[in-house]
């Protein structure tokens, strides 16, 4: 139940934020301080989400097979290699330094 | 295909795709809920990622010049991509194809492989053992990458990190991510502190 609760109160806030980039007449939010902030945003949530998803378990933090995974991401990204194969790389190192017990 | 892997139901992981329909926002709502948080820090966390979205429609909005009542059911496909192939094309036609023809292949194949994803986790059992759990944060990574174009980027996302990490063990789940967005304005806050000119962003120095 909890799941749907968070499943309709995103679905309807973001729909809120794509419509209303449509509907707010131009100028209301092109101040250059909102629009770095706008920018900027992304950025501080995608990055603490990366590290926390790769080094926490619950509560509590660890280094496991998911840093080398993500190690893995990291260079095929620099290698500027498809979407799509920067994750896949980052699957396939992590199950494999988990099978060999890392 | 991770939703699936955190505990999230086939149905529940189709309909965050098909209703919410901006992957960074799904991912970050999975990944919060996954890490036990409550479904309302997990949302807030997925509606800051979503935010960018508004400022794309507002370039969008002068630039197909859509009619009132078109735009509620254009406003679901105002994403990165859209944006992206539609601000590229030099005239209102071509912006208005481009519009179109991503927004409805995306839908149609980003729906598509969850379901696949899904049905996919469901039938393999345990995701962790197959390294999936590292598959969000390698999304989060690539997502990020094409962002990090200056040390201002840089600063915020280091802080970020920091915050998010240094957190996490203190702090109910799903409230270190929007403590860490918190580093945004306060960089911002700092280099507007340093430098009153606007020429050029200045060296970070941490």
């Amino acid at each position: 139940m909890n799941i749907w609760i968070a499943i309709g109160v995103t679905a309807l806030g973001c729909y809120a934020l794509k419509l209303a980039g449509l509907l707010v007449p131009a100028g209301a939010l092109e101040r250059p301080l909102v629009r770095h902030l706008a920018a900027l945003l992304p950025v501080a949530l995608l990055a603490a989400l990366t590290a926390q998803q790769t080094f926490s378990d619950g509560q509590s933090l660890v280094l496991d097979a998911r840093a080398a995974g993500l190690a893995a991401a990291g260079v095929a990204l620099v290698l500027r290699v498809p979407f799509l194969l920067v994750v896949g790389s980052a699957v396939v190192v992590t199950a494999g330094v988990r099978a060999l017990g890392g | 295909m991770t939703s699936a892997g955190s505990g999230l139901t086939l149905l529940q992981t189709c309909a965050l795709s098909l209703l919410v329909f901006t992957g960074a926002s799904q991912f970050a709502l999975v990944g919060a809920l996954a890490a036990g948080g409550s479904p309302f820090t997990a949302a807030a966390g997925a509606f800051f990622l979503g935010a960018r979205n508004a400022f794309y429609g507002l370039r969008l909005s002068q630039l197909l010049a859509l009619p009132r009542a078109v735009r509620p059911f254009a406003a679901q496909w105002v994403i990165d991509e859209t944006a992206a192939v539609s601000l590229a094309q030099p005239t209102r036609r071509g912006a208005r194809i481009g519009f179109v023809v991503t927004g409805l292949s995306l839908y149609l194949l980003w729906n598509l492989t969850t379901l696949l994803g899904a049905l996919g986790a469901e039938a393999i059992g345990d995701t962790d053992a197959w390294g999936l759990d590292a598959a969000g944060p390698a999304v989060f990574l690539a997502l990020l990458a094409p962002m990090l174009r200056t040390g201002t980027e840089r600063t915020v996302a280091g802080l970020a990190v920091l915050l998010g990490l240094g957190l996490l063990p203190v702090l109910p789940a799903g409230a270190p991510v929007l403590v860490a967005a918190l580093a945004a304005p306060a960089v911002l806050w700092a280099q507007g502190r340093r430098s009153t000119s606007r020429g050029g962003a200045p060296e970070e120095d941490r």
